[in-house]
């Protein structure tokens, strides 16, 4: 579960401080799969980067699972990321000199788990986004679509409960699209919780829960197919 | 391994940067084992040089006494004679073997008309096993039967040798003039690759018994006495317990330690092998100069592929690569940089020095410098060496690695 109450992330310019999140309260129950949408600039990433503890709030709390994030150090925030949280990014960011199989070995390794049950594991998630004939392949010998497909395989090696991804399909054409966004709707049947953050209508009417944010607040925070409801601004 | 792996990757990535970066500790290491090996050569030529003189013996000899006693003044002369020897041989049990030395320079030795100028010395058998004066085949040292009946018999020098007879003539048995009274050559030394003794080379020395020494030149008294304790610990025991017997004879304060001069070849060979310890250290040092400065150069490129690989930290970081081991997989490929590139160096090192044995140099220099060379003990210290350069190049870099944002590492371009 994640909670985060009256969470800022000030960037200092130098002469000007950013208020990149501000004061944002926010609650996201084990499960859900929730689109996060807004134009750019409104702390998407931002909040996307502080939700998967790449970074930490200048101000307020953020609890996953109970436990207060900001208070964690560099080594036990690095855990949390292997353990609970899966990344998909825009661009990728698979290891370029890596195979599909070692780059969703990675998170594993790091995790410390045993070298030929990771291989087993690498393989049958690859299997999984219709990668098995692919194990071998470099990132540059596949298509865009591929090479999203062997990043949402990295996220989820360790079998994280939350999968958070930045635009998984903008640098995508719409058909590898869809298949990404097939590959989600499977992992929420599933029981995971999905947080996507998008341009992407077609994701966004895929997911449950669609929060719009503007300017590092939230601007609304809706149901799909229900009626408007404001959980966190109160 | 997965960091190895990587680390080979780098490597075919960046050929020409990895190969200028072990050139450059290839370089410093093969400073290092150079530098050491001709410091370790010249250890090993000094000990075997000064081994030649012979086995941890001492020489002492008289001067005068600096404390009173017994109503006796200072300034005193002591002399010692033959018949001090059966006296400490009695008294000082850690003394196993000694013998009496006169010594006169200036002597003629003449063969027909040839006539050279040398140093005749006075001793007992035992000398000869005290300083290696070991014969030529067919020949002998002087024995016991020669100092009993006072023979006129000569041990030579393979100089003197050379010099009358001409070499690889065996003279024993012919007749020389010393001092125009007839000597029989008994024996000739066997080349010694040393320094010879005080008073000139050994090669150039003749030596006669004592008893005949004593009865030609009228000599009343000793020149020295010449001896070596049962084990090299015992030789200042001895050289205590020795002017305890005199000065019970010659009436001294046995405190008084001016009245005998010593040179104990033990405590004078751990002195100087100190010294030439301490060059060898010098020389590791200059060495290891070199190779901090290829150390440095390791830590720059280090740097630089921290920096190259930023997103590639972000990456990992992102997806839970702990800081811990981030340093560890930068640190392991500095120290695999330096393990490789200081391999090749310790191997250009050796050949360095093989090259420098098959020189055809002959010359009174490679007497003292004598061959480089590379013990187990000093691949141990050029390990160390080159795991500590290693090490210290590889984790100023790996800090910096794990101290990036991982954030801004995924916006690196």
């Amino acid at each position: 579960m994640i909670v985060l109450d009256g969470v800022s992330k000030v960037y200092d310019m130098g002469a000007v401080k950013v208020r990149a999140v501000d004061h944002l309260s926010l609650r996201i129950e084990p499960g859900e799969f929730v689109a996060v949408l807004g134009p750019s600039g409104s702390g998407k990433s931002t909040l996307m980067n502080l939700i998967g503890c790449l970074d930490t709030p200048t101000d307020g709390a953020y609890f996953l699972d109970d436990e207060p994030v900001q208070n964690l150090n560099r080594t036990q925030l690095a855990g949390i990321r292997n353990r609970k949280i899966g990344f998909v990014f825009q661009n990728f960011n698979l290891l370029a000199y890596a195979t599909a199989l070692e780059n969703v070995e990675l998170p594993m390794i790091y995790g410390r788990v045993p070298g030929s049950e990771r291989k087993d594991r690498a393989t049958e998630i690859l299997e999984i986004v219709g990668l098995g004939d692919r194990v071998a392949h470099r990132p540059a010998e596949l298509s865009g679509g591929e090479r999203q497909r062997v990043a949402l395989a990295r996220a989820l090696s360790n079998d994280p409960e939350i999968i958070l991804a930045d635009e998984p399909t903008g640098n995508l054409d719409s058909k590898s699209g869809a298949e990404i966004v097939k590959l989600f709707r499977r992992l929420h049947q599933e029981g995971k919780t999905l947080i996507i953050v998008t341009h992407d209508e077609r994701i966004a009417s895929n997911c449950k829960r669609v929060i719009h944010l503007l300017d590092g607040r939230i601007d609304s925070d809706t149901l799909n197919g229900n009626s408007n409801r404001n959980r966190a601004g109160k | 391994m997965a960091a190895i792996a990587e680390y080979f990757h780098e490597i075919k990535k960046e050929k020409l940067r990895m190969f200028l970066t072990m050139l450059g500790l290839c370089w410093g290491m093969a400073n290092i084992v150079v530098m050491l090996s001709v410091g370790e050569g010249l250890y090993r030529q000094f000990f075997k040089q000064f081994r030649t003189l012979g086995e941890g013996f001492v020489i002492v000899w008289s001067r005068q006494t600096s404390k009173p006693y017994a109503g006796f003044g200072i300034g005193r002369r002591v002399r010692l004679s033959e018949d001090d020897i059966p006296i400490i041989k009695n008294r000082v049990e850690e003394i196993s073997l000694i013998s009496p030395e006169y010594s006169r320079g200036n002597n003629n030795l003449k063969l027909g008309k040839s006539k050279i100028t040398v140093r005749t010395i006075g001793v007992c058998p035992c000398y000869g096993e005290m300083r290696f004066f070991f014969p030529e085949p067919g020949g002998r040292f002087i024995n016991r039967l020669d100092q009993e009946r006072k023979r006129r018999v000569i041990f030579i020098g393979n100089g003197v040798r050379d010099d009358m007879f001409g070499k690889e003539v065996n003279p024993v048995g012919r007749t020389v003039l010393l001092n125009d009274i007839p000597f029989t050559v008994i024996g000739v030394l066997r080349k010694k690759l040393g320094w010879g003794s005080e008073e000139g080379e050994d090669a150039d020395m003749t030596v006669i018994p004592a008893s005949t020494f004593k009865v030609m030149f009228t000599r009343p008294y000793l020149d020295d006495i010449f001896f070596t304790p049962r084990s090299p610990e015992e030789s200042k025991a001895a050289i205590k317990e020795f002017r305890r017997a005199m000065a019970a004879k010659y009436r001294f304060d046995p405190e008084d330690e001016q009245v005998f001069s010593t040179f104990d070849s033990i405590e004078t060979m751990g002195i100087i092998s100190k010294v030439f310890r301490g060059i060898q250290i010098f020389l590791g040092v200059v060495g290891g100069l070199t190779l901090i400065i290829a150390g440095i150069g390791v830590a720059n490129i280090m740097y630089v592929t921290v920096r190259e690989r930023t997103r590639e930290i972000g990456i990992k970081m992102a997806v839970g690569a702990r800081p811990g081991y981030i340093i560890g997989q930068f640190v392991i490929e500095a120290l695999l940089t330096a393990v490789v590139g200081g391999a090749l160096g310790i191997g250009l090192g050796l050949s360095m020095i093989e090259g420098f044995k098959a020189l055809p140099i002959e010359h009174e220099v490679m007497n003292v410098i004598g061959k480089p060379v590379f013990s187990a003990m000093l691949a141990l210290i050029c390990s160390t060496i080159l795991t500590f350069i290693g090490l210290l190049s590889g984790v100023f870099p790996a800090n910096r690695a794990s101290k990036v944002d991982p954030v801004e590492a995924l916006r690196y371009e």
